[in-house]
């Protein structure tokens, strides 16, 4: 649910980073930080536990220029992808624009995410989405390590819906913008046809 | 169920602010904000320089949602109020209207019953504010009428 003030014409969207834990949630958003500029991002909030594993949400507010006089800011918040965490998962869901599934393409990892995106869609369903419409792009991450499923695989797996796919590895960088701009795209259109359902 | 845009005008927003202002000064306060439970910050009044406006509205939706899973649990609806209290600020955080968070922060100056009160003065207020917002809120947004490739791109410049 975009939230869009007149008086300051502004645009705020939602965006989250779901998938399997350690895929890489945390890494997109970490890199996304680096290399903004300050002017365009804000600070970035970790509710991690010592380990530095996600224990509530990651957070980053993005404001990236105008489209058409309205400033547009990108609220970016990962989700803890251990199993255990499932309700914080659905809270951090509510009021989605947008969700980037990040998959991890190793070919150990291929059983988690399928159970995480089952798990996205019936979350999405229990906030009152329609898990077949809200804009969604799947990032295939990690590519740049060994034993690696093959994108057909992973596409055969997890993306029924045929949603934008992006190779990615996001300890290097390499995607992550890419994957970035794809969601953001399908938020705005999304939002140009006035909401989803 | 519908998961349509929230589109605030200027003259509700104003409305709000307004109350706000009001309120800051009733309950001898630092600051106000207007959160909404998406972690999206709507409006503030006070002294706000020192604060990451954008981090404490992004947070304090994350802790309106967190208690609101705990009250779940033990089977009421959620916590709607919430109070933190520190060594020199103090920080009240109320629903509002079921989908804001009204954030106080007051230091000794004030106390946790006079902000109390003054907030659910005010929640009314604001409560009917927000219904003329809603109502003003299913009008499709026509801020955007094309998007191009070039527009995405103009973005991340």
């Amino acid at each position: 649910m975009s939230f869009i003030n007149y008086s300051s014409r502004e645009i705020n969207c939602k965006i989250v980073y779901y998938g399997p834990g350690l895929c890489g949630k945390t890494t997109n958003l970490q890199f996304i930080y680096k290399r903004m500029s300050p002017e365009s991002r804000g600070k970035m909030i970790s509710l991690a536990t010592e380990s530095e594993r996600t224990l509530f949400f990651d957070f980053l507010p993005l404001s990236l220029g105008e489209i058409r006089g309205f400033k547009t800011r990108f609220h970016l918040y990962t989700v803890p992808g251990q199993v255990f965490y499932d309700a914080s998962r659905r809270l951090i869901l509510r009021g989605v624009d947008g969700v980037v599934f990040c998959a991890d393409s190793q070919l150990t990892r291929v059983d988690s995410n399928e159970e995480s995106m089952e798990n996205l869609r019936v979350n999405l369903r229990e906030q009152g989405y329609d898990p077949d419409r809200l804009p969604l792009v799947i990032q295939y991450n990690k590519r740049d390590l060994p034993n690696v499923a093959s994108l057909a695989e992973l596409h055969a797996l997890l993306n029924r819906r045929n949603s934008p796919e992006l190779e990615a590895s996001a300890i290097t960088g390499a995607g992550v913008f890419e994957t970035l701009k794809a969601v953001i795209k399908l938020v705005l259109i999304d939002l140009k046809r006035g909401g989803r359902q | 169920m519908s998961q349509g845009n929230f589109i605030l005008r200027e003259p509700e927003y104003e409305a709000l602010l307004s109350i706000l202002r009001k309120l800051l000064v009733d309950a001898s306060a630092k600051v106000a904000f207007l959160v909404d439970k998406n972690g999206t910050l709507l409006g503030s009044v006070g002294d706000a320089v020192g604060f990451d406006t954008t981090s404490l509205a992004s947070l304090a939706a994350g802790n309106i949602a967190a208690t609101g899973g705990l009250a779940n649990l033990i089977g009421e609806k959620e916590f709607s109020i919430l109070f933190h209290e520190g060594e020199r600020d103090n920080m009240h955080l109320s629903v509002v209207a079921e989908r804001l968070i009204l954030v106080i922060v007051f230091d000794r100056r004030s106390s946790v019953g006079l902000v109390r009160l003054r907030v659910r003065q005010a929640t009314a207020r604001l409560t009917a504010v927000m219904a003329v917002a809603l109502a003003a809120s299913d009008a499709e947004f026509r801020g955007i009428e094309e998007l191009t490739e070039a527009d995405i791109e103009t973005l991340f410049k």
